[in-house]
């Protein structure tokens, strides 16, 4: 009995939760007051008993179908909300922590300061610079090769076993632990140099930064519809006249983006430095030029990740400001540079031609 | 007879298991509009791209027989870009390439070598006026070519394959996103383009081939069914499918 007039309601439900939208759609006003008589008597006629006759008084009342459909999106909206508060939470929470906890040491002295007395004192300066140098280098070692490799894997090579097993490698590089890479650059780059050094240790970064550069790459360029390469092709041009006039323009963006990416990446890792360059600390310069350029390429150097590691781990009597203080630098510098980033891409994002 | 400008000699093409052309040998004569009717996945297509080897793009499909033009086979030509400037190819899709409507049209001659501003401006403007979309952009020639509504772009398109005055101009549904009255007009042009260059029409519009060719091929099923002037085709074909195809009893 009762399962009967339950799919009467049901059926009721479809037929009225139609015909409001049916009203709208251009039947005329003398029409649609008759309409829910016609309906209320259909489902009388398929079901015997069932009489909806809320809805038949009023034709805009939400049927069952139509209460279901809010309901479930109303919690569909509250999960997903919620989610997406989960992401931005803990983001929040960190920052507001570090920022807290350092708070009375932070101020531009403690960037521009060097350690001081047994790293107990003083500022960041060196471990800053030591880390500008590193990615800088890895950089200028890893973007090019990555970016040219990424754009013949693209745009060049075939669909064949070879192309398959390169991009089955890059996969593969990209799932390395760091602390893997580290020792790689142990046995290739140190044993080169003879000792860790800040070209080793850029050099491991930048074997690091390669598959993620390439597949960053790769993916910019194929978010240039193969249409318009065809249609380049169809005119006669060259694969590289249609790779430089129309494809790498309109990935230049993605391929930055991914870059930058990197960086912020590389100038976070400790592992592949621990034992190829980077110095648990290292006297340099307070003032004039030389500040600046504190580090030869075949000595080693100190790095903010490093110097965050030292500070919790082997000095002895350092307040909990500079420790904390070494860890806002290096979460704002990420921060910095993403946001460099993502203004970038909306920027492209606004000028985009299709 | 003279030499004709195209000829295919049992052309076949498959791609990977799914055969789409099945010993097609037929003979374009220079400058005539020759229309190539057939109801959808008869083959017209992948007729056009053997003829500016386009078919190079997909690596599934496998080509025998042979395409000549001018009597030289296009697989032995050394120089595959050259002949894409000599076979102008318009596709169903329109497609503004990201760059000014100036430059899209410019882009081909450009990449051929032309780096004269006056001679790139005659190009442009000869183009557009033929595609009849030069009243619409005169103005405005360095709008972005993507931003042009569809059937402009499909017109812009048109203007490109013509920036290289190609000896063989394919089109394939150019009129799709084109209205009516713009429609007629460019077939006015088409009839003017024929005295210097040869036309091979795909269409899925009977009465475009009967108005505008001079001969007519029809596929069906991957094969050729006939192709005769196009008088005859739609008149007294010798094939039944064919007549009632034309009477558009099926397709």
């Amino acid at each position: 009995m009762n399962a009967v007039s339950d799919r009467a309601n049901k059926q009721a439900g479809l037929l009225l939760g139609q015909r409001p939208a049916a009203a709208f759609a251009g039947q005329s006003e003398s029409h649609s007051p008759a309409s829910p008589a016609t309906a209320g008597e259909r489902v009388s006629d398929d079901a015997g008993e069932a009489k909806s006759t809320a809805a038949v008084e009023n034709p805009f009342s939400p049927s069952p179908l139509e209460r279901r459909k809010n309901r479930r999106e109303r919690i569909a909206q509250w999960l997903l909300g919620y989610s997406a508060f989960m992401l931005v939470a803990p983001v929040l929470a960190i920052l507001t922590y570090l920022v807290i906890k350092a708070w009375p040491v932070l101020g531009i002295s403690f960037l521009l300061e060097n350690p001081q007395k047994f790293m107990t004192a003083g500022g960041v300066w060196a471990p800053l610079v030591g880390t500008f140098f590193l990615v800088a280098i890895s950089l200028l070692l890893a973007a090019p090769i990555g970016i040219l490799g990424g754009v013949y894997l693209n745009e060049y090579a075939g669909n064949n076993w070879a192309t398959r097993a390169v991009a089955l490698g890059v996969t593969n590089l990209a799932g390395v632990p760091s602390i893997v890479h580290g020792l790689f650059g142990v046995a290739a780059f140190v044993a080169l140099t003879g000792r860790p050094s800040v070209l080793a240790a850029s050099c491991t970064l930048a074997v690091m930064s390669l598959p993620v550069i390439i597949t960053s790459t790769r993916e910019a360029l194929s978010s240039v519809p193969m249409a318009f390469r065809e249609a380049c092709w169809n005119m006669g041009a060259t694969r590289w006249q249609t790779i430089r006039t129309i494809v790498l323009p309109n990935s230049v963006g993605g391929i930055l983006t991914g870059v930058i990416f990197e960086v912020t990446r590389a100038a976070g890792e400790t592992a592949p430095i621990l034992y190829t360059g980077a110095l648990l600390f290292k006297r340099v310069p307070d003032h004039g030029w030389q500040s600046f350029f504190p580090y030869s390429l075949n000595d080693g150097c100190m790095a903010l990740s490093m110097h965050l590691y030292t500070l919790a781990t082997q000095v002895v009597g350092v307040s909990d400001q500079i420790q904390y203080g070494a860890a806002v630098v290096l979460i704002g510098l990420t921060l910095a540079v993403n946001s460099v980033s993502i203004g970038l891409r909306m920027y492209l994002r606004s000028r985009k031609k299709w | 007879m003279t030499m004709s400008h195209i000829r295919c000699e049992n052309l076949t093409v498959a791609y990977g298991p799914k055969t789409a052309l099945r010993g097609v040998s037929l003979d374009i004569p220079h400058r005539k509009i020759f229309a190539i009717i057939g109801p959808a996945n008869s083959g017209k297509t992948t007729l056009l791209r053997c003829i500016n080897r386009t078919i190079d793009f997909v690596a599934t499909a496998k080509v025998d027989g042979r395409v000549l033009i001018n009597g030289e086979d296009v697989n032995q030509i050394q120089d595959v870009y050259q002949l894409r400037r000599r076979v102008g190819m318009v596709f169903p899709l329109p497609i503004g390439l990201p760059l000014s409507v100036y430059e899209n049209v410019a882009y081909a001659p450009r990449r051929a070598g032309i780096r004269d501003r006056t001679e790139l401006d005659e190009i442009v403007e000869t183009c557009l006026r033929q595609a009849m979309l030069w009243d619409e952009v005169k103005d405005r020639l360095d709008l972005l070519g993507t931003r042009l509504s569809g059937g402009q772009q499909q017109r812009l398109t048109l203007a490109r394959a013509l920036s290289l005055r190609p000896e063989i101009l394919c089109l394939d549904e150019f009129s799709i996103a084109i209205d009516p009255v713009t429609t007629m007009r460019i077939e006015d042009i088409l009839r003017e383009l024929k005295n210097e260059m040869t036309i091979v029409l795909v269409t899925n519009l009977v009465q475009q081939a009967r108005r505008l060719a001079d001969y007519t091929a029809f596929l069906s099923a991957s094969e050729l069914i006939e192709a005769a002037e196009t008088e005859t085709i739609f008149t007294r074909p010798t094939n039944r499918l064919t007549e009632r195809y034309v009477n558009g009893e099926f397709g």
